[in-house]
């Protein structure tokens, strides 16, 4: 049972120790993870999916309940206790998606009924339908992205969940992060976007390859997140209406 | 001299890691040297010569790169000594997905690409599964989901090898990797053997025949519906 991970602070780019020393993340927490593009984001959430023991060149170390975890919970993927949806939009393996799938769900040790659910999941997150006899790798990048999201959520059940970037590629986010962060779970979203990230409980400042600051979401900001929902509710809405062909004549933007 | 052979299909990253683990190496305290076996080109010698460790370069030209290794590995050995190496550790040019390079002694290390796809490691053969540690690389560039089959697919291949993922960019798990090679054993090449023969190469192909039509050819031959024969006298 896992209850919290630790991140053991290391160094940023030019070798200075990162002023956040120590992160604790208990179960049923969702975090955020902020910065421009290049301050090293994907490196941290990268750390923790391979719960790092100071091998990787920010040196950082993560524990689980403490402790450092086992080499075999770190590789064997049916112990794995992380899910990642990684920053790729493209799959690069030559196979369908069944057979993708099913080879997925026989390495997480999940039952093959699987399959067909993430395939539905998928499709609910996304335009084009996919198909279990499609090539993976003639999936758009909206279709991939959705096909890993569900793969995340229901084939590789773990209780760490990382997700990066998931408002690239226009794929539902919201219906996506509901999938992805299930009940009691650990949860690291990194983003660019307002909406995501003030949906969170607390986020991690990055910039320059280290942990900044730690910006706890306060009760303002949470009443602006509903706000910002509504409006990202409007944009889909719209996004939709112009997907489907349609003209626009009227922008409600009274919140 | 200990010994660590390392194979992989070209541009998989066997320098990449070789350089971080090497240099872990040479933190612990242990003096390496490296030979890259290539055919026509490389430029590996810079890169490790950049991380100062004696380096050379073998160039097979018109002979088979991994033959050529296996045939030279006494004057590999003999080079390392002069330079003071404990550890001699030879990048091959892994071709040829019938060879596998590795000694019963030596420390066999294959590295493989995971962006290569989950079907390569049923496709290289005794490089792999005959290897010690498998060092899969690239991991970054493709899905949790497809790394964790790619493993799978290894370990179908050689269940018996160590899976090391690692990063040649990042250097990650290549501390891992030096950790392994401290355990490599020595070796002495007198009664030293191959793990895995090396492919029948014995035709008029090989003595520089260049017409196609089969009538020119003798030799041990084999037909694309199966059939092996020898032709000659
Ligand atoms: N993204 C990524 N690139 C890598 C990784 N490892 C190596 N590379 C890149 O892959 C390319 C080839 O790496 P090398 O280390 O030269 O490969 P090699 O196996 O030694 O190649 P040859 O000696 O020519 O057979 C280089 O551009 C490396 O930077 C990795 O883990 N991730
Ligand atoms: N702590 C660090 N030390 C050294 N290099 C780092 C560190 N963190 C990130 N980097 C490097 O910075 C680059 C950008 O990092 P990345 O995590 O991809 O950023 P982001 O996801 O925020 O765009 C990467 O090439 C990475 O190797
Ligand atoms: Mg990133
Ligand atoms: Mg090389």
């Amino acid at each position: 049972m896992i209850e919290e991970i630790t991140i053991i602070g290391g160094f940023d780019k030019q070798e200075n120790p990162e002023p956040v020393k120590k992160v604790i993340i208990k179960k049923g927490e969702i975090f955020g993870v902020v910065g421009p593009t290049g301050s090293g984001k994907s490196s941290l959430i990268g750390d923790i999916e391979q719960l790092s023991q100071e091998d990787t060149f920010s040196k950082r170390k993560i524990l689980v309940n403490g402790e450092e975890p086992s080499y075999e919970d770190r590789t064997n993927p049916r112990k794995k206790m992380v899910a990642q949806l990684s920053q790729n939009m493209n799959f690069l393996a030559d196979m369908t998606v069944g057979d993708f799938l099913s080879l997925h769900a026989k390495c997480r040790g999940a039952h093959s009924k699987c399959v067909n659910a993430v395939i539905e999941l998928a499709n609910t997150l996304t335009g084009e339908p996919i198909k279990k006899e499609h090539d993976l790798t003639i999936l758009s990048g909206g279709q991939s992205r959705a096909l890993m999201v569900a793969d995340v959520a229901i084939i590789s059940n773990s209780p760490i969940v990382l997700i990066d970037e998931l408002e690239n590629a226009g794929i539902r986010k919201h219906d996506a992060l509901k999938a992805l962060a299930g009940h009691g779970k650990i949860v690291m979203v990194v983003t660019h976007d307002p909406v995501l990230a003030l949906m969170t409980d607390k986020r991690i400042v990055m910039k320059n390859g280290g942990m900044q600051a730690i910006v706890g979401t306060n009760d303002k900001e949470k009443d602006l997140s509903k706000k910002l929902n509504k409006i990202d509710g409007l944009m889909l809405s719209l996004r939709d209406k112009v997907r489907n062909g349609e003209v626009i004549d009227n922008v409600d933007v009274k919140i | 001299m200990r010994m660590v052979i390392v194979a992989g299909t070209p541009g998989s990253g066997k320098t990449a890691v070789l350089i971080h683990a090497l240099q872990s190496i040479n933190e612990m305290g242990l003096k390496s040297a490296v030979v890259k076996i290539d055919c026509l080109y490389t430029d590996d010698d810079r890169k490790f010569a950049k991380i100062g460790v004696p380096t050379k370069v073998g160039l097979s030209m018109d002979m088979c790169p991994d033959h050529y290794a296996i045939y030279n590995l006494e004057e590999m050995i003999d080079w390392a000594g002069e330079n003071q190496a404990e550890l001699l550790v030879v990048e091959t040019a892994g071709l040829c997905h019938r060879c596998a390079p590795f000694t019963v002694n030596s420390l066999g290390v294959c590295v493989i690409d995971a962006t290569s796809g989950p079907n390569t490691p049923l496709k290289v053969g005794p490089f792999l599964s005959t290897a010690d540690i498998a060092v899969i690389t690239k991991g970054d560039m493709i899905s949790q989901a497809e790394r964790e089959i790619f493993r799978e697919r290894i370990l179908e291949v050689n269940p018996e090898c160590k899976i090391i993922e690692a990063n040649g960019l990042s250097g990650q798990g290549c501390a891992e990797l030096a950790d392994e090679f401290m355990k490599s054993q020595e070796v002495s090449l007198d009664q030293e053997k191959l793990r895995h023969s090396a492919p029948l190469a014995v035709c008029t192909l090989c003595v520089g025949e260049t017409r196609v039509n089969k009538k020119h050819h003798r030799g041990i031959l084999r037909r694309i519906d199966g059939f092996q024969s020898y032709e000659g006298e």
